[in-house]
């Protein structure tokens, strides 16, 4: 600010913002993005409505038929879909990372960021704090309508090991979504881009239905799809069962996203013109 | 105020052979141009001359290829941190958060320059106040006028108190009022001393709030200097006669143009106004004109003569209209010759 840093050039720039500096630059970028939740309400629909109809859906819809190849009723696929409901939406709502930041670049309000001393990170951590919350909310509002549909909770622990476990998993992800949403033209893209690669991971997985009666191959890949290792620990987890494996393969993959694809998303982000 | 450091001999901006390539296009070729502290410089050209690439380099959103420039003492390039620190940044890109109040925008930038929170409402209050934004200091910035949300992203770019303020077409796309209201507002920024860089492809702009020109053109300095000074490097005035009978404005043009004074380049009819345009390149030909019309006895109701307009200092030197500066008359298409 004064004469006196004129002398101290160059290097260590970034290095110059304390800890708790960039608490303070995350914290008003997370206040920033709480705020546009209470002007624009509508924002929450997607983490309000998306566990209630997807829930409805599966367990009225696939419910019975599902139930049934299980040896039960739509009472027993409700016990296994809801788990599996919780890695799903960890992956769904990740997108709005990508796209908010998309809008972000679009509408001018990154150029300011970035002509501001602060530190690229923040941004980034703030965008990815909001959307874990947001995600929070929707794993609360699934829970609400599981018991209605008659899921029982019947481990408290395993529910949350779960919510961490998606949670941890949910962080890496958006680490990709962070990165279209640079890299990326507009929202629209980042959308379009984000369903291509959501849809075969949800659908090619064991969240809705058991593998077993798929072909070898498809089992080969839904096997270490990390939304079925995810699936299948939470179903562990909240409802008994083997966890372990699972529970590996799917951290293993968090770490391996998040290694990969968060110097890519922060390296694009600087990058970018 | 953040002082400039005096080392840099009072230059609050300087850019030395600025290069920035997109692929094939040249968007900066090689630009030298110097801010003097406490100063303003318009910084004058058409679309793609380059000018919002120069004024993402200074800020630090973009680097260059090659070159140099300094900005409050500080490298672009190698010293971004501390430069963010003395700069503020009001355009046609960087804006506000629209979704947010503007209150709450302000108070956001106050917190990310590191100001304690009761300091940053303080001055959240303060500048909303200063830009007549107090009223609307809870609606989102959304449900703002053109003219609120210029106001409010320049109240936005002076949360830090920059040293050096970079405004990046204040007010393209503005009616004309608001313009002014703009024009208000940035001469009193400019008047508590903080140098302005300003690039515009008006010429009104310019002459209003620029004390010093730097014209650019496809990417390269065409001409700097004083406004005058530039006005007096192109030369030519133009001379303006309006005869008391409209009905003899055609008939005079015709006698002057086959009177044929030396030198003279043909007339321009203004029928909006009644009045004939001389281009006029000295004081010979000004008598010569005027001794023609008098000689005619024809009654004139006004005879002035004009500067040339930064528009035409503008065509005659990029040379984007086929015209020689001599032959340039007021034109009537202003806006559409900037574009």
């Amino acid at each position: 600010m004064s004469a006196a840093t004129l002398s101290t050039p160059a290097a260590g720039d970034d290095a110059r913002i304390t800890l708790r500096g960039h608490l303070r630059h995350t914290g008003a970028l997370v206040r920033r993005n709480l705020l546009w939740i209470r002007q624009d309400p509508e924002s929450m629909a997607d983490a309000l409505l998306m566990p209630v109809i997807f829930t409805l859906l599966f367990v009225f819809v696939f419910g019975g038929s599902i139930g049934q190849a299980l040896g039960g009723g739509q009472d027993q696929y409700v016990q296994y879909v809801i788990p599996g409901m919780i890695a799903m939406m960890s992956m769904t709502l990740s997108q709005g990372v990508g796209t908010g930041f998309s809008q972000d670049f679009n509408s001018g309000v990154m150029d300011r960021f970035r002509s501001l001393p602060i530190g690229r990170g923040s941004v980034l951590f703030a965008k990815i704090s909001v959307e874990l919350l947001r995600m929070l909310f929707a794993t609360a509002v699934l829970m609400i309508v599981a018991v209605a549909v008659g899921f029982e909770i019947t481990d408290w622990p395993g529910l949350f090991a779960t919510v961490a476990l998606s949670t941890a998993f949910a962080s890496s992800i958006m680490w990709v979504f962070l990165t279209l949403g640079v890299i990326l033209k507009n929202a629209q893209s980042v959308q379009a881009m984000g369903f291509l690669v959501l849809f075969p991971l949800q659908f090619g997985s064991s969240i809705f239905a058991p593998t077993t009666s798929m072909p070898g191959w498809l089992q080969a890949f839904t096997d270490y799809n990390p939304l079925s290792t995810l699936a299948d620990a939470a179903r562990g987890l909240m409802v008994g069962g083997p966890v372990a494996h699972d529970l590996w393969v799917t951290l293993g993959w968090s770490v391996a996203i998040t290694a990969v694809m968060a110097p890519v998303a922060i390296h694009k982000f600087r990058t970018k013109s | 105020m953040t002082r400039i450091d005096t080392r840099t001999g009072g230059a609050a901006v300087t850019v030395r052979g600025l290069v920035k390539h997109y692929g094939e296009t040249k968007a900066l070729d090689g630009v030298d141009l110097e801010v003097r502290e406490g100063t303003v410089m318009g910084v004058l050209g058409p679309n793609g001359a380059g000018k919002t690439t120069l004024v993402r380099i200074l800020s630090t959103l973009l680097a260059p290829d090659s070159g140099q420039a300094t900005v409050a003492g500080y490298d672009v390039v190698r010293q971004p941190r501390q430069l963010r620190r003395v700069i503020g940044l009001t355009g046609q890109y960087a804006s506000v958060d629209e979704k947010l109040p503007g209150w709450e925008n302000l108070y956001m930038i106050g917190r990310l320059l590191d100001l304690p929170r009761k300091e940053a409402r303080a001055r959240a209050d303060e500048l909303l106040e200063r830009f007549s934004l107090t009223e609307a200091a809870k609606r989102p910035a959304s449900t703002y006028s053109g003219g609120m949300r210029r106001r409010l992203d320049l109240a936005a770019s002076m949360i830090g108190r920059p040293a050096v303020l970079f405004l990046d077409e204040p007010t393209t796309g503005l009616d004309p009022r608001t313009r002014n209201e703009v024009w208000d507002e940035v001469k009193r920024m400019v008047g508590d001393g903080v140098t302005v860089l300003l690039t515009t492809q008006y010429m009104e702009e310019a002459e209003q709030l620029a004390s010093e020109l730097t014209v650019v053109d496809k990417g390269r300095v065409v001409a700097g200097g004083g406004i005058e000074e530039l006005k007096a490097r192109v030369g030519g005035r133009t001379l303006r006669i309006r005869p008391a009978d409209a009905a003899q404005l055609r008939p005079l043009a015709g006698h002057l143009d086959d009177l044929g004074i030396t030198g003279l380049a043909s007339t321009t009819v203004d029928g909006d106004t009644g009045t004939l345009l001389v281009p006029i390149l000295s004081d010979e030909q000004l008598t010569a004109v005027v001794g023609a019309v008098t000689s005619r006895g024809i009654t004139l109701a006004a005879v002035t003569t004009e500067l040339p307009s930064l528009d035409e200092v503008f065509l005659s030197l990029t040379g984007h209209r086929a015209s020689a500066p001599q032959d340039t008359v007021p034109t009537e298409d202003r806006e559409e010759v900037s574009v």
